[in-house]
């Protein structure tokens, strides 16, 4: 009960805030709204925490039927295990601090704010419907509500073209991903009969052979579903190739990008493979892909963030890069790490943006790192809680990203396979570049000399407490997550905590691998993170002329980081373009030509027809006569000629 | 005599036309006519919405075959009757229809100007084509409300319509009437085969195999204009254009319907050798509907022609559904005409909320809308998201129940013709950015009204059923899940026995 009054208060929230906003005014709006969250935010975590301590039992909430379609069934079902009840907890707590931050980030919007909270509740409650999702469909529902409301988020400020264009390509790229899922999603109806999680997971062993043809050949049913699935949360989480939506999502408002990098919406891509591990355990290239895919991720989107001058957009790819880490773990087996990992980042990617938020809001909405500098003593608070949150993204002991990024690592090195070394290599030297292009941000942001002019420089403030607040929270979070949750979710405990939430295969035992990974390995990423930082250290702060020095002398390298590896330019120049042109093409060659030539040509032939038939009615008397005298000699000469 | 008591079908097929009648006699000067015309109009269809209320009420979902039941003899030496009657899949679009009427009705209150008595008449007259086609069981019956329809329709464009509407009309006139001559000499030889032309008996009576290729392509020549399925479509772009709003609104709305209806009803039953035989083709063209038309409507600079193409495309999902022959593909095709037929309907109606206006369809006349309109913009964006297919609302439950349908029959067919996901989403954001976001530059539009309460009055119960339909879709689709289920199995055993048959042979 408590569970569904936790998923239902953010639209509770939403609803109110939303229709009545302009009724009730924007604080009364903004007050339900937080009322709302914190509501599920206790909930959340309490929900969570009798299913742990074992006060109540796992099962499910049953709402109401939704579609029926002959053997196609499919109910409203809030699912009530460990892996959806730790999400809710931690969405729920996340985003009702992202709530009360937004407060203060918002207080001096131009536009009422009661819109701006009514969309945050409604993308609470759509990842909530997600995670707590019992079939594929419902998830969906969730799934496509997440991919609404960033759209709305991102073009929040409606009168920027670059915000519109933003919310408009995220839409789009996640839509082709939803398409590979909707696919999916329908061929394991066409396999098990059912979408319900209850129906399918236990029907696994018996449809372990069975097999699917497309694109000519022969492959297991789990192979393309797996495959399918996967390409949804490609999508979702931003992977390489359907990555470019994330980063310009950032022209949403700094709590949204918050809510996006952390709580809501990337993280559903990573969720869903653990969710949907009982078959994934059984499909090995999928796995592979997934792994693959990951790290490629990781390390690819790693090397970008070392380039970026806004502040946002390094942390944006960090996201990124990130989620690839989980991927990785996912793709070894080690759901558990993945979903670990998904908790601590949740805690220091909304501390950072947040924070970044706070850095923006204190330099007069200036994001360019290159005209900031010197910050740290001007708005301390923020900066010591950017410096939390980037130890733990860098994976420093005893940081919260310590514990799950090396699990990660150490995972896909204890797996033993090929694609496990691939990702082992691509994730260890990501967490050298992630340390290295946090430190860029911290020593560009905070420390050296001020490279702001004196207006913005007279103007830059401490934010209110209703900011700093939630920062603190988060980075408590950043500091104890990770060796709070450790013995939870991988450690010697994680069976009785997962309580067969996330399945792992008989012949899986990486999670046990863990502890006897070798010391060089397990040290590696410590070791890398910290030559990392000692690099941004010495480019930066010792030798600031250097970075600039080489950009100059590997002009290449520089310009194709900075500029994204050219996706965007690639995509809009095999795909955007060509579309429109050929839209063109096929409205008014195809249709107005073509198509239409056909009835209009037919009616100027009648047209003309009858014009031509017109001129055979001279009127002359003489003209009749002899067209009937013909008339007579030629039937009168074919019935002589017949007889 | 039926469930209802009384000849409930004959009296909301007939009573329209009292309303008519009524309009008719009134006398008075231009404004006196205009408001009791507008008045009665409005009282007639709501009358009719009410007591077609009762069909919802008392029609027995478990029943998979015609219900309330009206039978006149007529000629009676020939077979032929007046008869009528319901089913599961038939009296969703009677419902759609007296829905939609007085609707119409309220959408036109301010923007017809003139000749408003001879307009609400032709709306009425129109309504009694629209739902006696639906419950007609009788061929000769059906064929005779079927082609009525066509008249008032061509009225409503060529009368009330913009500047190009003779064209408009005439194409549409054309297109559709020579679709409709081929389906009647099918009509005809079908009734030389059985001897008669009661819909129930020829559901009943298996037609020769070789003859039914023949029979499928008349009716084919027929639907597919209606529906309307790609290369036939043309004449719809050009008809929306033109026509008013109300026009578009039923045009969209209920006449698109008649092409899929005809197919549930005719093709596929009566004809499943030949259906199952033209499947292919049918898939082919409707993923090159819902790809083609998808891009095209990227392209438009008119907002109501774009609405069109978008609604080629959703059609497009409407056909293959159909052809699939399974349960989940058919009672998606349901759902999805009668998602269509709200929620275009709807699109329709917003875009004739600027053109009352503003006066233009122009797409770059607009922009920045949300800031003056934030109730038009919200409306905007909920029947946006529904035609985008976005779960939760009525697009979404037939767009992916086809998809699970076409994935039981082919994987390419699943995938293409879901595209519509994908550039669905392209063109009607693309739209809404264009009309509602962006900065209000444009000096005419700053002071632009927001929705009237007349307006509030017409979207709101669009709005929630559409709401409704895609969260609990099941209090529409158990209306049909009975006929459904056995449409589907009796044309699985037609088409085992015929290919027995050819194997024992």
């Amino acid at each position: 009960m408590i569970y569904a009054v936790a998923v239902f208060a953010p639209l509770f929230g939403s609803l109110v805030s939303g229709l009545l906003g302009r009724a009730i005014g924007d604080r009364a709006a903004e007050a339900v709204s937080i009322l709302c969250m914190l509501v599920a935010a206790v909930l959340g975590p309490l929900a969570c925490f009798q299913l742990v301590s074992g006060e109540a039992d796992a099962g499910s909430v049953y709402l109401a039927n939704w579609i029926e379609a002959g053997r196609f069934h499919v109910t409203w079902q809030l699912r009530y295990d460990t892996l959806s009840a730790a999400m809710v907890a931690m969405v729920t707590f996340v985003s009702m601090l992202i709530h009360v931050y937004s407060i203060g980030y918002m207080a001096h919007d131009a536009y009422p704010h009661y819109r701006f909270f009514s969309y945050l509740s409604l993308f609470t409650f759509s990842m909530l419907m997600l995670v707590t999702a019992d079939n594929l469909l419902q998830l969906f529902f969730g799934w496509e509500g997440v991919g609404l409301c960033s759209y709305l988020l991102i073009g929040y400020w409606y009168d920027r073209p670059s915000a519109n264009a933003a919310a408009i390509k995220a839409f789009i790229v996640n839509r082709i991903g939803d398409l590979a899922f909707a696919v999916g999603v329908a061929l394991v109806f066409f396999k098990f009969g059912s979408i319900e999680f209850s129906t399918i997971f236990p029907a696994i062993p018996q449809h372990q052979a069975d097999t699917y043809s497309v694109l000519g050949g022969t492959f297991p049913a789990f192979e393309v579903i797996g495959v399918l699935l996967f390409i949804g949360a490609m999508g979702k989480s931003a992977q390489i190739g359907l990555h470019v939506w994330l980063p310009d999502a950032m022209e949403g408002p700094t709590p949204v990008s918050a809510l996006i990098h952390a709580a809501t919406m990337v993280t559903a891509g990573v969720f869903l493979v653990a969710r949907m591990s009982p078959l994934y355990e059984f499909a090995p290239f999928a796995l592979g892909m997934v792994t693959f895919i990951g790290a490629t991720t990781a390390l690819f989107a790693a090397t970008i963030g070392c380039a970026q001058n806004d502040i946002k957009r390094v942390i944006a790819y960090s996201t990124c890069s990130q989620l690839g880490y989980m991927f990785t773990a996912a793709g070894v087996g080690a759901f558990q790490v993945s979903i670990f990992h998904l908790m601590t980042h949740a805690f220091f990617k909304a501390l950072l943006f947040l924070s970044a938020g706070s850095v923006i809001h204190a330099m007069s909405d200036e994001q360019d790192m290159r005209k900031m500098g010197g910050l740290g003593r001007m708005i301390p608070w923020t900066c010591t809680v950017m410096w939390i949150g980037s130890l733990a993204l860098s994976g420093i002991p005893p940081f919260a990203g310590y514990y799950s990024k090396d699990a990660i690592i150490a995972a896909s090195f204890a797996s033993g396979t090929g694609i496990g070394m691939y990702g082992f290599v691509c994730t260890v030297l990501a967490a050298f570049l992630t340390a290295f292009y946090s430190w860029r941000l911290l020593i560009m942001t905070f420390h050296g000399k001020p490279r702001a002019d004196h207006h913005v420089l007279e103007h830059v403030h401490e934010s209110p407490w209703v900011m700093i607040g939630p920062l603190l929270v988060l980075a408590l979070g950043a500091l104890i997550a990770g060796k709070l949750l450790d013995p939870w979710f991988i450690g010697e405990d994680w069976q009785a905590f997962w309580n067969g939430s996330i399945f792992n295969a008989p012949n899986n035992h990486v999670l046990a691998a863990l502890e006897s990974v070798p010391p060089w390995a397990e040290l590696a990423p410590l070791v890398m993170g910290l030559a990392g930082i000692a690099l941004a250290y010495l480019m930066y702060m010792v030798f600031p002329l250097l970075p600039m020095r080489l950009a100059t002398q590997f002009r290449g390298i520089y310009l194709f980081l900075l500029n994204k590896w050219y996706f965007d330019e690639l995509y809009d120049a095999i795909f955007v373009r060509p579309a429109i042109r050929l839209a063109r093409t096929l409205w008014q060659t195809g249709d107005a030509t073509l198509i239409d030539g056909v009835p209009n040509g037919l009616a100027e032939l009648t047209v003309d027809g009858s014009r031509q038939a017109v001129k055979i009615q001279t009127g002359s008397l003489a003209v009749y006569a002899f067209v009937m005298l013909i008339g007579v000699v030629l039937l009168v000469g074919i019935f002589l000629v017949s007889r | 005599m039926n469930a209802a008591g009384f000849p409930i079908l004959s009296l909301i097929t007939w009573l329209p036309l009292v309303g008519c009648l009524i309009i008719m006699s009134v006398r008075g000067d231009e404004a006196t006519v205009a408001s009791n015309a507008r008045w009665t109009a409005l009282w007639t269809s709501l009358i009719v919405l009410v007591l077609s209320f009762v069909l919802w009420v008392k029609f027995d979902p478990g029943e998979p075959g015609f219900q309330f039941i009206e039978e006149i003899p007529w000629l009676p030496e020939y077979g032929v009757g007046y008869k009528m009657g319901v089913d599961g899949i038939s009296v969703m679009f009677v419902l759609l229809s007296t829905l939609l009427t007085p609707i119409c009705v309220l959408a036109s209150w301010d923007s017809i100007t003139r000749f408003v008595r001879e307009y609400m008449m032709t709306f009425l007259l129109l309504e009694t084509m629209m739902v006696g086609m639906f419950s007609a069981l009788d061929f000769v019956v059906f064929y005779v409300f079927f082609e009525g329809v066509l008249i008032p329709m061509f009225v409503i464009i060529g009368v009330w319509g913009g500047p190009r509407r003779v064209y408009s009309a005439f194409k549409f006139f054309l297109y559709t009437f020579t679709g409709s001559v081929l389906m009647l000499l099918a009509l005809l030889a079908m009734w030389f085969q059985a001897g008669t032309t009661d819909i129930p008996t020829l559901l009943r009576t298996p037609m020769p195999v070789g003859m039914q290729n023949w029979l499928f392509l008349a009716f084919f020549a027929s639907f597919a204009v209606k529906v309307p399925m790609w290369p036939v479509h043309t004449w719809l772009p050009d008809a929306h254009v033109e026509a008013p709003t109300a026009g578009s609104v039923i045009l969209a709305g209920v006449l698109l319907k008649m092409g899929g209806y005809g197919f549930l009803r005719f093709s596929v039953p009566m004809l499943p050798q030949a259906s199952a035989h033209f499947a292919p083709l049918i898939y082919t063209l409707s993923v090159v509907a819902v790809i083609y038309t998808s891009l095209v409507a990227l392209a438009q600079e008119d907002m109501k022609k774009l609405i069109a193409y978008s609604s080629v495309a959703h059609m497009g999902v409407v056909t293959i559904g159909i052809f699939t022959f399974n349960v989940q593909g058919i009672q998606g095709a349901m759902f999805q005409m009668l998602s269509h037929g709200i929620v275009s309907a709807a699109l329709f109606l917003v875009v004739g909320v600027v053109y009352d206006r503003m006066h233009t369809r122009e797409i770059a006349r607009y922009g920045g809308l949300a800031d003056r309109m934030p109730l038009y913009a919200l409306t905007f964006m909920i029947f946006t998201l529904a035609s985008c297919g976005l779960p939760g609302t009525s697009g979404f439950v037939g767009e992916f129940l086809v998809i699970v349908g076409a994935l039981q029959v082919n994987f390419w067919l699943a995938l293409l013709g879901a595209m519509g996901m994908i550039l669905g989403v392209a063109y009607m954001l693309y739209l809404y950015r264009r009309v509602i976001f962006g900065r209000l530059t444009k000096p005419d539009l700053l002071s632009i009204l927001d929705l009237s309460p007349r307006e509030i009055a017409v979207f709101v119960p669009l709005i929630l059923i559409t709401l409704w339909m895609g969260i609990a879709p099941t209090s529409f689709s158990s209306f049909w899940d009975a006929s459904v289920a056995s449409m589907v199995q009796q044309h699985a055993a037609a088409v085992t026995s015929a290919a027995k048959l050819a194997e024992a042979r």
